[in-house]
């Protein structure tokens, strides 16, 4: 009867405030914009000239692209509770396999991209179908499968060019057709831009709009997060995995055809410390490592983020032997934030519930 | 109970789990319109009876029936498109997810055509409040996760979903353990409703007034067999009562401890007996020293 007698406008404060912390709870990717902001805020008064021209939003976009299309489809992967080791990799064979076919065979460049992605749709299978038939970690399946594609990579290019890197690919035909989908540049308000960034753009939202918007989404956060539940009440979880697999090593393939198409060759090493470099974006962008929570827009912030870093290095002029240290400062404060804005949702989340069932005790 | 040819059935059904053999022939049927509790200690194989039931486990031996026909259910996706629908023990949600998505996650309700086919939000949310309604939960916030509800609401949701898609037989691994009692009722209601709308209702669990207030046959499994089913004309409440509690294992527990009470007692007298001749010893010793004192 006691619980029944204390003021009504405390509870109301506290209901109050854990409707915006329920809020925080399910953005995962808070922290990523938090982050973000600071980065920018921190750049713009270091160098402000460089930093706030449409220039300078141009040169941050453009490293930013590509590792956001991959951080985004690796977010999807780690959200169904999976990691790809062989993803960063996975560009560099998907180039060269496309360069060689078209430099070595004379192939015009469309088939020589089509069965770059067949073989990258093969291997994100194999890679799948590995980790489900044998219950190993992901970590450890696709760690030999970077392994396998790292040493591959350098011994066929070496076997097949003497070199470790195929030039020359401008030469094959349609090449200038396909640059114009995939990677040029287009001047937009006085600024050159590249095509990656629609890419990107595009990327990022039909990821979200399948995360939230379709089945696929709830079975992918399902997968993730609990994936016998998931299977008892009927989601293919195995079929998802697979496909998520596939998903990321399709990407790559498509972050490798930019790569190939910008630089008009393809290098043996090209990828390989990439993958970690995505995970660390994904969980800046509030994905847990353990699975069944994230978002494709928090990956990209974090992409973006890095995009910042490597940037604003520059403009500031300072020695780019740092960008890893600045990487590595900015993944433990991104995972520190978002731990502590999730315990606290959760904490206030309970206590909500707490109270709700102290208060239906009370009224009989 | 012959009435026609039962929804469900199994014949000498065995799994084996590695060495451990979990269910060992047991023969199981549940027809339209009928309520058949499951009964049996704890480890005494009723999980694993309803999951070979609802798809999760292959039987290792034995046949399957639904309808008549022989089936081999090799996914829970399969035991659901046939109207099978499941409450498990575990309740199969998943915590971080709303409480929308766990209810209607592996057969979402879908919008649109073709590549532009979506999950229809509206529409789940809405049925979800009124399903939790009629449950007596009232849900303020589809889009809480499930993890921060109370245990007896999480098991309400998963209730709440069999009972939405489990168009012909409705499985109930343990529903009424984290209950109060006015929702422990509405889960009766609900299986008594289930019945006279003429599915087949499979009801496990260790509350004996439960079951017999809503059963109208009864298995007792033991270490993997089936002790036999019952008819309710064939088994008093206090019949099934002693059969559930195991009267005879508690009459085995009383002799244990007795044993155990004599073996002390034995135990005692033996401590009483070493120490008497310490003593003994002891006193000759020190006897000893004094008549010679050197
Ligand atoms: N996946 C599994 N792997 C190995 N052994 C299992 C597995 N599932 C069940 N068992 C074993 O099978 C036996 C029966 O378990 P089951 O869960 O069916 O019991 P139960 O009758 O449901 O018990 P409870 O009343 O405690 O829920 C137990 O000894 C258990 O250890
Ligand atoms: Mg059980």
């Amino acid at each position: 009867m006691t619980v029944t007698a204390t003021s009504p406008p405390k509870t109301d404060e506290r209901l109050a405030n854990v409707g915006l912390v329920q809020i925080l709870l399910r953005r995962p990717e808070i922290g990523a914009l938090l982050g973000a902001s600071v980065v920018w805020i921190f750049f713009a008064f270091i160098a402000p000239t460089n930093w706030l021209s449409i220039n300078g939003v141009a040169r941050i976009l453009d490293p930013s692209s590509t590792l956001g299309i991959m951080a985004v489809a690796v977010a999807l992967l780690m959200i169904g509770g999976e990691f790809d080791l062989s993803a960063g990799v996975m560009t560099g064979t998907t180039g060269l396999i496309t360069g060689l076919l078209a430099v070595k065979l004379g192939m015009n460049i469309w088939p020589a991209m089509f069965i770059s992605l067949l073989f990258a749709l093969l291997v994100g299978y194999l890679n799948g179908l590995m980790v489900i038939k044998t219950g190993l970690p992901s970590f450890i399946v696709t760690l030999a499968t970077f392994f396998i594609l790292r040493g591959a990579n350098v011994g066929v290019t070496r076997l097949v060019t003497n070199q470790v890197r195929v030039a020359g690919i401008d030469e094959a035909p349609g090449f200038y057709t396909a640059r114009m989908i995939f990677n040029t540049e287009f001047t937009f308000l006085g600024a050159e831009f590249r095509t990656t960034i629609l890419w990107w753009i595009a990327i990022t939202v039909l990821a979200t709009w399948v995360l939230q918007r379709t089945p696929w989404g709830s079975w992918i956060f399902a997968a993730g997060g609990d994936p016998n539940a998931a299977r008892n009440v009927g989601v293919p979880a195995n079929r998802v995995k697979i496909a998520l697999f596939m998903t990321t090593a399709s990407a790559a393939w498509l972050v490798g055809m930019m790569n190939d198409l910008r630089l008009r060759s393809a290098v043996a090493s090209q990828g390989i410390g990439q993958e970690f470099v995505y995970i660390i974006a994904a969980v800046i962008g509030g994905c847990l490592l353990t699975g069944g929570y994230g978002s494709a827009i928090g990956a990209s912030i974090g992409a973006l983020i890095f995009g910042m870093a490597r940037v604003g290095i520059v403009f500031a002029g300072w020695d780019t032997d740092w960008f890893f240290s600045f990487l590595g400062i900015m993944l433990l404060a991104a995972v520190l934030v978002n731990d502590y804005t999730r315990k606290q949702a959760e904490a206030l989340a309970v206590a909500r519930a707490k109270a709700r069932t102290e208060s239906e005790e009370a009224e009989p | 109970m012959s009435r026609g040819t039962p929804l469900l059935e199994t014949r000498n059904v065995t799994k084996l789990f590695g060495s451990v053999i979990a269910l060992n022939g047991v023969s199981f049927s549940v027809h339209a319109g009928e309520v058949h509790c499951l009964l049996g200690d704890n480890g005494a194989g009723k999980s694993t009876l309803i999951k070979i039931l609802s798809g999760v486990h292959e039987p290792t031996e034995g046949e399957y029936y639904f309808e008549g026909s022989p089936v081999r259910f090799t996914s829970p996706r399969e035991a659901l498109s046939h109207g099978i629908a499941t409450v498990y023990q575990d309740l199969a949600l998943i915590p971080l997810m709303s409480i929308w998505r766990n209810f209607f996650l592996g057969s979402e309700p879908k919008r649109g055509w073709g590549p532009f086919q979506r999950y229809d939000i509206d529409f789940a949310k809405r049925t979800v409040r009124e399903e939790l309604g009629k449950m007596g939960i009232d849900i303020r916030d589809p889009d809480q996760p499930v993890g921060t509800m109370s245990g007896g609401e999480r098991q309400s949701v998963a209730i709440a979903r069999a009972v939405y898609f489990g168009a012909k037989v409705l499985i109930l691994d343990e529903p009424t353990a984290a209950l109060g009692v006015k929702q422990a009722g509405t889960v009766l209601r609900y299986i008594a409703r289930a019945k006279a709308r003429g599915l087949g209702v499979i009801f496990i669990t260790h509350n004996p007034h439960h079951a017999y207030a809503v059963g109208d046959r009864f298995t007792i499994l033991k270490r993997g067999r089936s002790l036999g089913t019952y008819t309710k004309a064939e088994l008093s409440r206090e019949e099934m009562i002693r059969l559930m509690s195991g009267a005879d294992e508690l009459e085995a527990i009383s002799h244990e401890l007795e044993e155990l009470a004599r073996r002390d007692v034995q135990e005692d007298a033996i401590v009483a007996h070493v120490e008497e001749q310490l003593a003994e010893s002891l006193e000759s010793e020190a006897e000893a020293l004094k008549r010679h004192p050197e």
